[in-house]
Order: C-alpha cells, then sequence, then structure tokens
C-alpha cells in the first residue's frame, strides 16, 4: 500500500452534476484529505443528460496510477458504454472494471477502501457489497 | 461479392435513412422512452460517414469497425454502444479480407447480433433491436430483401409486446401498444443494407 499505487475512482453519470456531486461526496465521507484519485465522468460533451466516451476515456485516464482503475456508473447508456468501451480493448487504461455496485454508496465504500490502501479486487468487492445493505 | 465500397454504401444509405426518419423515431421514443432516438442516431451516423470520407477504410471490415467506434463515441445514448458494438463485432468478424460473401456477411451479422444481445442482456421478445435484427440475420440467407422484410415484420410485432429491457421496461404494461423505436432503427439499418445491395 503505497501513495503512487492507488486505485483510480470514474463515476459515470448521465448528468454531469450527479457525477460531480456524488465524487465530491464520496471524498468528503472518506475523509476529506484522502488522495484517492477520484474523477466524474457526467452528461454528454455538450453538457446535456447522457453518456459521453470521450468524457469516460479521460477520467478513466485521469485517475490511472497503475493500480487499476474501478468504474461505476448510474444507469442505461452509462452502463452500455463503459461495457462496450472495455470490450474494444484500447479505449481505458489496462486493468479498468465496471463495478456492479449502487451508484451513491458503491462510490463512497470504492474511495473509503481505496483511501485505505486496497487492491482493485477489495475495491470492487467492497462497493458491490453496498448492495447488501437494506434500507427497510 | 461485397467489397469496401458495398459497406460504405451501407452506411451513406444508413445515414441518409436515419435523417429521413428521425423524427418519426424520436417520435416513437417520445411515449415509452426519452424522446432522442431519432437525433441521437442521426449524429451518430453523420459522424460515421464524416470519418469513412477523412479515413478512407479499404476493406468491409475497417468500414465497419470505424462506423462502430464513431457511434460508440458520438451518439450519447445507449443506442451508440448497442450499435456500435453490432456493427465493430460484425467488422471484426469479417476480418481483413478485401471482399466478401453474402454467407461470410451474415454470419458476421450473427456475431454482431449475439454480441449486442450479450451487451444488453436482451433476448428476442423483449421489445428492444433484437427483435428486427434476429429474424433480419435469420432471412439473410434468402437475400437481402427478405432480411429487410422480416426486420420490417419483427419491427412492427414488438408493438404488442411489453418492454422488459431499457427505460421502457420502467412502464411495465404501459409499454404495450407501442411499437419499439429501436427496433425500427434496427429495421432501418437492414433495409440499407438491401438498398446497398441495389435490391
Amino acid at each position: 500500500m503505497s501513495d503512487d499505487k492507488t486505485v483510480g475512482i470514474v463515476l459515470v453519470s448521465h448528468s454531469a452534476e450527479v457525477a460531480a456531486s456524488v465524487a465530491e461526496l464520496a471524498k468528503g465521507l472518506a475523509g476529506g484529505g484522502t488522495s484517492v484519485p477520484v474523477a466524474p465522468a457526467g452528461g454528454t460533451e455538450g453538457g446535456g443528460l447522457g453518456t459521453s466516451a470521450e468524457l469516460i476515456a479521460a477520467a478513466a485516464a485521469s485517475v490511472d496510477r497503475g493500480a487499476g482503475v474501478a468504474v461505476l456508473t448510474d444507469l442505461g447508456s452509462a452502463v452500455l458504454t463503459v461495457k462496450a468501451l472495455i470490450a474494444e480493448g484500447d479505449e481505458l487504461p489496462a486493468n479498468t472494471r465496471l463495478v456492479d455496485a449502487p451508484f451513491v454508496e458503491g462510490a463512497v465504500a470504492a474511495v473509503v477502501t481505496a483511501a485505505a490502501g486496497a487492491d482493485l479486487a477489495a475495491v470492487e468487492a467492497a462497493a458491490a457489497e453496498a448492495y447488501t445493505y437494506r434500507k427497510a | 461479392m461485397l467489397d469496401a465500397e458495398f459497406f460504405r454504401r451501407w452506411m451513406t444509405a444508413t445515414a441518409a435513412s436515419v435523417d429521413r426518419e428521425a423524427e418519426r423515431l424520436t417520435a416513437l421514443d417520445s411515449p415509452i422512452g426519452d424522446a432522442d432516438h431519432g437525433s441521437n442516431l442521426q449524429r451518430g451516423f453523420k459522424s460515421v460517414i464524416a470519418a469513412l470520407e477523412k479515413e478512407a477504410p479499404q476493406t468491409p471490415g475497417a468500414v465497419l469497425t470505424l462506423s462502430g467506434r464513431q457511434l460508440i463515441s458520438t451518439v450519447g445514448g445507449a443506442s451508440g454502444p448497442l450499435y456500435g458494438t453490432l456493427l465493430r463485432r460484425t467488422g471484426k468478424a469479417l476480418g481483413d479480407a478485401a471482399e466478401v460473401d453474402e454467407g461470410q456477411l451474415a454470419e458476421a451479422l450473427r456475431a454482431g447480433v449475439d454480441a449486442v444481445m450479450a451487451l444488453g442482456g436482451a433476448a428476442p421478445g423483449d421489445k428492444t433491436m433484437i427483435d428486427a435484427l434476429v429474424p433480419a440475420v435469420d432471412a439473410l440467407d434468402d437475400g437481402f430483401p427478405a432480411a429487410r422484410s422480416a426486420a420490417e415484420q419483427g419491427a412492427l410485432a414488438t408493438t404488442p409486446l411489453q418492454a422488459r429491457k431499457g427505460r421502457a421496461s420502467y412502464l411495465g404494461e404501459r409499454s404495450v401498444g407501442h411499437q419499439d423505436p429501436g427496433a425500427t432503427s434496427s429495421a432501418l439499418l437492414i433495409a440499407a443494407l438491401a438498398e446497398a445491395a441495389g435490391e
């Protein structure tokens, strides 16, 4: 667990504001000074609601520290675009994974776990486990 | 035999058809979707045509993989990665051959459709583009016009179905009675194939 090998986190939402706010929330709840690289990729390049492959690729490249990149998405085209980019092979950094997790809770779990120096598999597991927390 | 020029004609005919039908696609997408299918595909295929002109790919496979890549990057909705995957996988299956025959195209398209089903998790009957594409690929052995008819029938047959994938699935029974926009645009794609073949 060294600082230069932290797992990067990308948050993909149909909305730029949602992606940016969830990134801020997750970093805040992980302890404001966390050095985990977190990048939002929200909305389309034109600022509308939707998904941008370019913004996702840029965000993933920006958080890649060599320890892998965990990508969390909201729904629909966000999920499908990330899957298609991963299937493409050379669009995202090596060792980029789409994490099957609830967006907000998963993002918090992923950032907290990555901040503790965990590897990609542990970050993925922590985010996915957020599904098991029932609210009612 | 089908060469790169044939596949360029296919993409050009699809772009023209999407342009003509954009308003109808968006109208179909209004009651059960988010009313952007026509404009999204219009943007995507416009960028496909621009990329084909700029990069001038020389093989059938290269034309389709480049086209698929453009759709994934530029559409901005779920149809981008879905159509992008369809064309890209079909293109990859065609390999580096300078010309392919109709049998090879049918086989490659089947690989593309399988990849779309794997990506989106949809099966026939879920009221999606798959409901036009699967019958079209099945009919392709009988020629392009047969595939076009099968795709059009498949798209029409989505009307009484209840959506089980995508945003329309949130509507449950209220999705019944509307023709699926994705199946409709898939029928345009297959009709453009027949048009490129001059049939």
